[in-house]
């Protein structure tokens, strides 16, 4: 046996192929063998999708879902590649990130923090993936966010405006896209002095819950700042669906402008509330009532129907979108699904083709390499204008747009219009704003 | 052995291998194959099994045993994994401070949320659970924020205290430098199994619970709750007074309950306030009438079938389904997909609705039925094809 | 003074929705003894009758107008319902603009076959077996059918209005001399419910039918020995019970827009509800429903509010530990009934 020229590696190699009959057992912790946390090995790459397809921002997630197959789609050279045409990195050929095919998985995050770290845990841990990205809320978002910066994995947030995300509870791991609350802030600011005036008093109606107070203060600082006055915050409960006890004490407060922190179900119904209770028709002190909805979707703005007529608020994108990238995007979406792209979906197709790029140029798929290219990164050709992913806390600083609900739509999609687009400039902020104080990015975390 | 009848012993054992032996039960598929996707052998899943299991076990002592039907357990677990996250941020990541608070802040609030509840039986007393739990949910997601988090949940930030904390220490929960999110990975030819820290310290955990549970099922203690089950009246003609028995079982579940929850922070340094929402207490009820209610194995399934269809059949989409009949033709691919669609991804929820109703129509005793109808028909298709070979297993009860 | 008024207004409107769900869940517990978990679902079931109604009335063919485009660039389809072509555009408005008044009509029958199916098809199997099992079956199903609704309906809100001369307004307390203006479809909704409840009631009162309901649940055994064939009654019951919550949902959907967890919302409430008013009792149910509501309403008043922090959140829990701490029964609750 002396001339052998088997090595004890071949024989382990053999045998692991081999696999029939005595299978050779070769162990191995997990935090020796790879790099970083779920290193690709062979010829496929896989990314984590976490929405909430079950509870109520399911059809939400539903469209970030068809967004992100579409994604993989155009990453993996299929379809008429959207917005990889107009994106101003042309690193992404088609073939995949890095040469490996891009392949995905998907989960339930169910709106709860609790079942969103589960499924992504699961992704991390069963499945492999080395990006999470997906959501519809905040609490989950920094809850995901939280766990893939232990786990040594990137997360690129999918819907999540409270400034906490990239305030209090950003991390090197994780990456925004979409808008917060002071964005809506600032941007909506200039355009209700124009439209309302300088002397007006504010009542706002807030979720009780920590999106809904960022947002609150956030509006509340620009209005403010505005000269208006700020009669009174109330909280409302997340479970409330009958806000008629909330609005009822609107009407005789002496305020003549309506501000409704809420969001999806909340929205829906606290505008339907407020328009039933005859708000629009009042004048008070000798002024027209007005109702003010921060931030918009499209999706919930359908439920409330009739009501969002006229009505003033913030959004991420819409799909009525005049410039080459949004076009490219509504056409490709529009073409495989029959109807245009939400919010949502542009914010989480966007994320993934940044994520799929930043890997392309760093040339790996290490949480740190990606994340060094994507800090400070400067783009354009992706829908909201030219774009900076600030270094300092992981936020895209981009074009805010406001829009009005529309007076006469067209069809059932064409619910919203674009009043303005706000320059980039006039909503950035300083990243040790107080508004995002009290937390640390850290350093990026590999894994392994 | 250690107190137990023969019965019981061997059903011990029997938990004892399942649970040790769970990283290669729960993975029989090879990793590659299109069946990989129903493995459940991975860290968290295991985690999730046993730490339900052990708040289900908890959950029984009370509902099998007295019958008294609380809809509000899921407070005290909430109580126990915001004791634990709070004790990494004040000392240092260690669970050894955090988990013996955890059943003991449950069981100060269990003493006063059962002393006031027990004072109603029947539907009155889920009420009274159900209020004080949804009390605590509402608050906790709003008001009490500054202690809770609120909704992001509560987590440890780089600015907290952490007065412990050494300077090589690690920074995720660890026991004693055992760090839970440690795993060792087999591979054996085309399987891998996962042996993780996290999970083998719940499963110790669990196993010790469970056989303080059949000692208190087996124990004088034990019997007088089954007699609050069968007659409270003809007991307090005995003279007895039921209610320090029934306060004591609610205290013991709902440390049960803390233990699990404070587990829960352990496996994953984060308390959501969504643990205390009634849709949790209620999945717990679920669990134990899923699995058998009063038996002692039974809860345990029952927290592994939910955890298992929530976890699993959520993440099956359609791709996968594509992949799966891959082989048949075409047209025929479509229409089979087409036909499981509403059942796998979004849809998870009506499968485990109807399973839900399947299982208590045709098993009126939960799994654990099931399980014994199986074993009953292989004993006697056993006798009659080989009367000699008596080589069956026991079922478990 | 104006500002309390309005929320007794607001209370008495939500006491209607949590009155009439529980006065159906009440109807089941008293006559059945069963634990309808599935009870949401079918006031969520109602309040989508009105919106497939709707959806119905506005089933509409496709022209191409070449000159409008779509989001895609291409010629828009323009959508005319099929009522407005066959009864003409003023009435086929108005039929589209009366759709959830005119789904009561269309629901009725619909809400009793659909008691009469779950009573016969699943429940029936239930009574002798424990409450706990009673829990998980019709857990389940409400599971499914709320599933089924958002398979064919999606997760969001549907915007289901009320008829335009109902949307308005209305000055209240013109009579009083005072100003308070109040929507005039909430006013419908109490004044509905009111009729409703009124019905109900009278009904179990002065119809021998009733009569022979409420003996049966009163003591079902004596009065199956006395030859009467209590299960097919207490069947109807079932189906009236659910049209009864059926009913309460159709009415809802101006107020808020439905979805199909609605009924989940709703089920934990009514529940507390009816335990608040005491198990059995049908005027308890009745009254915990308008006090629970009233008593809401006050509590999201900014003075209390200030005074007690998250108060709102909490005060249906804390009225119901409360009541139940003093009395035994609830409001109105019989001796025995779900006390094991």
């Amino acid at each position: 046996m002396s001339k052998s020229t088997m090595t004890r590696r071949g024989v382990l190699k053999t045998g692991a192929v081999a696999g029939a009959g005595v299978a050779l057992p070769t162990i191995f912790t997990a935090s020796s063998a790879a790099a970083y946390t779920n290193e690709p090995t062979g010829g496929s790459v896989t990314l984590g999708f976490n929405v909430p397809q079950t509870g109520p921002y399911a059809d939400e997630g539903a469209d970030e879902l068809r967004a992100y197959e579409l994604a993989v789609e155009h990453l993996n050279g299929g379809g008429d590649g959207g917005m990889m045409n107009t994106f101003s990195s042309k690193e992404l050929q088609g073939n995949g990130i890095l040469g490996k095919k891009v392949e995905f998985v998907t989960g339930d995050t169910q709106t709860k923090s609790d079942a969103a770290r589960a499924s992504a845990k699961s992704m991390i841990e069963k499945d492999g993936a080395v990006m999470i990205t997906g959501g519809s809320s905040s609490g989950v978002a920094i809850a995901v966010q939280g766990l893939c910066q232990e786990a040594g994995v990137i997360f690129m947030a999918g819907l999540t405006h409270s400034n906490d995300t990239t305030g209090k509870d950003k991390k090197a791991n994780g990456f925004r896209h979409f808008f917060n609350g002071y964005m809506s802030g600032a941007a909506l600011a200039p355009v209700l002095k124009n439209l309302y005036g300088t002397d007006r008093n504010a009542y706002h109606l807030t979720a009780d819950y920590t999106w809904g107070w960022t947002q609150e203060e956030s509006i509340a600082a620009a209005t403010e700042a505005l000269g208006w006055n700020t009669v009174n915050k109330v909280r409302t409960p997340l479970a409330a669906t009958d806000f008629s006890s909330y609005i009822a004490p609107v009407l005789n407060s002496g305020a003549d402008v309506l501000v409704l922190n809420h969001y999806g179900g909340n929205m829906v119904n606290s505008l339907t509330n407020a328009v039933q209770f005859g708000l629009r028709e009042k004048i008070v002190n000798g002024k027209q009532f007005e109702i003010v909805v921060p931030l918009y979707s499209r999706l919930m703005a359908k439920g409330a129907g009739e009501n969002v007529k006229g009505i003033h608020g913030s959004t991420n994108w819409h799909w009525s979108l005049q410039d080459d990238a949004s076009k490219a995007f509504v056409k490709s979406f529009g073409t495989k699904y029959g109807f245009p792209p939400s919010q949502a979906a542009h914010t989480v197709y966007c994320q993934t083709l940044l994520y799929a790029d930043a890997c392309q140029r760093a040339g790996t798929f290490n949480p740190c390499g990606v994340a060094e290219a994507l800090e400070g990164y400067e783009f354009d050709g992706l829908g909201n204008g030219k774009t900076l992913y600030r270094a300092e806390d992981h936020q895209c600083f981009k074009d805010v747009l406001v829009v009005r609900g529309k007076e006469n739509p067209t069809s059932e999609f064409d619910l919203l219009e674009v009043v303005e687009v706000t320059p980039a400039a006039q909503v950035t902020y300083a990243p040790d704003h107080p508004m995002f104080a009290g937390g640390e990015l850290g350093s990026c975390n590999p894994g392994a | 052995m250690l107190g137990l009848n023969k019965k019981d012993t061997s059903l011990m054992i029997v938990v004892i291998i399942l649970t040790m032996f769970a990283p290669f039960i729960l993975n029989p598929f090879p990793v590659d194959s299109a069946m990989a996707q129903f493995n459940a052998g991975y860290p968290d899943l295991m985690q999730r099994f046993v730490i339900f299991g052990i708040f289900a076990i908890g959950f029984n002592i009370l509902f099998g045993l007295t019958g008294y039907l609380s809809f509000g357990h899921a407070a005290f677990l909430g109580i126990g994994s915001y004791s634990v996250v709070w004790m990494y941020k004040l000392l240092d990541y260690n669970v050894i401070y955090g988990l013996p608070l955890a059943v003991l802040t449950a069981g100060i609030f269990a003493v006063a949320i059962g002393y006031v509840s027990l004072r109603r039986s029947g539907i009155y007393f889920s009420i009274l659970t159900l209020a004080f739990a949804q009390m605590s949910f509402n608050l906790a997601y709003s008001v009490l924020t500054p202690i809770t988090n609120g909704e992001t949940g509560l987590q440890v930030y780089n600015n907290d205290p952490q007065v412990l904390l050494g300077a090589n220490e690690a920074t995720s929960p660890h026991l004693f430098g055992i760090v839970m999110n440690n795993s060792f990975k087999l591979d054996v030819g085309a399987w891998q199994f996962t042996f993780n820290n996290g999970y083998y310290f719940c499963a110790l955990v669990m196993l010790l619970v469970f056989y303080l549970s059949i000692r208190i099922f087996r124990s004088p203690f034990g019997l007088m709750l089954r007699a609050v089950k069968s007659n409270q009246n003809r007991l307090s003609y005995t003279g007895l007074n039921p209610r320090p028995y029934t306060l004591a079982a609610f205290v013991i579940s709902g440390m049960y309950a803390g233990l699990a929850g404070g587990l829960m922070a352990s496996m994953d340094p984060l308390a959501g306030a969504e643990r205390m929402q009634w849709t949790a207490s209620g999945e717990v009820v679920l669990m134990t009438i899923l699995g058998g209610t009063g038996t002692l194995i039974g809860p345990v399934l029952g927290a592994g079938f939910i955890k298992y269809f929530e976890n699993i059949f959520s993440k099956i989409n359609d791709t996968i389904l594509h992949q799966w009949f891959s082989f048949l033709p075409d047209g025929l691919e479509d229409a089979v997909v087409f036909i499981i669609h509403p059942f796998i991804g979004k849809g998870w929820h009506l499968t485990l609705g109807i399973l839900f109703m399947l299982v208590v129509i045709f098993l009126p005793g939960g799994l654990v039925e099931g399980g014994q109808r199986i074993g009953k028909w292989i004993k006697s298709r056993g006798k009659s094809e080989d009367s000699d070979s008596g080589a069956t297993t026991e079922p478990a009860e | 003074m104006d500002a309390l008024i309005l929320q007794i207004l607001n209370g008495l409107d939500k006491g209607s929705a949590y009155a009439l769900i529980a006065l159906g869940l009440t109807l089941i517990f008293g006559t059945l003894g069963v634990v309808n978990f599935a009870h949401g679902a079918i006031f969520m079931i109602g309040a989508f009758c009105a919106v497939t109604l709707s959806k119905i009335l506005n089933l509409s063919y496709e022209t191409i107008d070449p000159n409008q485009t779509d989001f895609l660039g291409n010629p828009l389809k323009v959508k005319t319902p099929y009522v407005e072509s066959w009864f003409g555009p003023e009435i086929g408005a108005s039929l589209i603009d009366w759709a959830v008044p005119l789904a009561i009509i269309f629901s009725i029958p619909i809400m009793l076959a659909v008691g009469y199916i779950m009573e016969r098809g699943l429940i029936k199997h239930f009574y002798k077996r424990e409450h706990a099992d009673q829990i998980l079956v019709t857990f389940g199903l409400a599971i499914v059918l709320q599933e089924i609704i958002k398979y064919f309906y999606g997760a969001n809100p549907i915007q289901t209005p009320s008829p335009d001369a109902l949307s308005g307004v209305a000055n209240v307390g013109a009579v009083f001399g005072m100003d308070i203006v109040y929507p005039v479809w909430r006013i419908v909704y109490f004044c509905f419910a009111a009729v409703i409840i009124a019905a109900v009631f009278s009904f179990l009162q002065f119809t021998t039918f009733g009569m022979v309901v409420r003996a049966g649940m009163a003591d079902r055994e004596t009065v199956g020995l006395l030859g009467i064939d209590i299960d097919r009654r207490f069947t109807i019951m079932f189906g009236i019970a659910a049209a009864v919550a059926g009913l309460a949902g159709v009415m809802y959907t101006p107020i808020n827009s439905p979805n199909y967890h609605m009924g989940m919302d709703f089920l934990v409430l009514s529940f507390v509800v009816v335990v608040v008013g005491g198990m059995g009792s049908l005027p308890g149910a009745v009254l915990a429903g308008f006090m629970l509501g009233i008593l809401e309403s006050f509590a999201s008043m900014n003075a209390i509010k200030s005074l007690i922090p998250g108060i709102d959140q909490i005060i249906i829990y804390v009225v119901a530990i409360i009541i139940l701490l003093t009395r035994p029964r609830g409001l109105m609750g019989r001796k025995g009934v779900m006390e094991e």
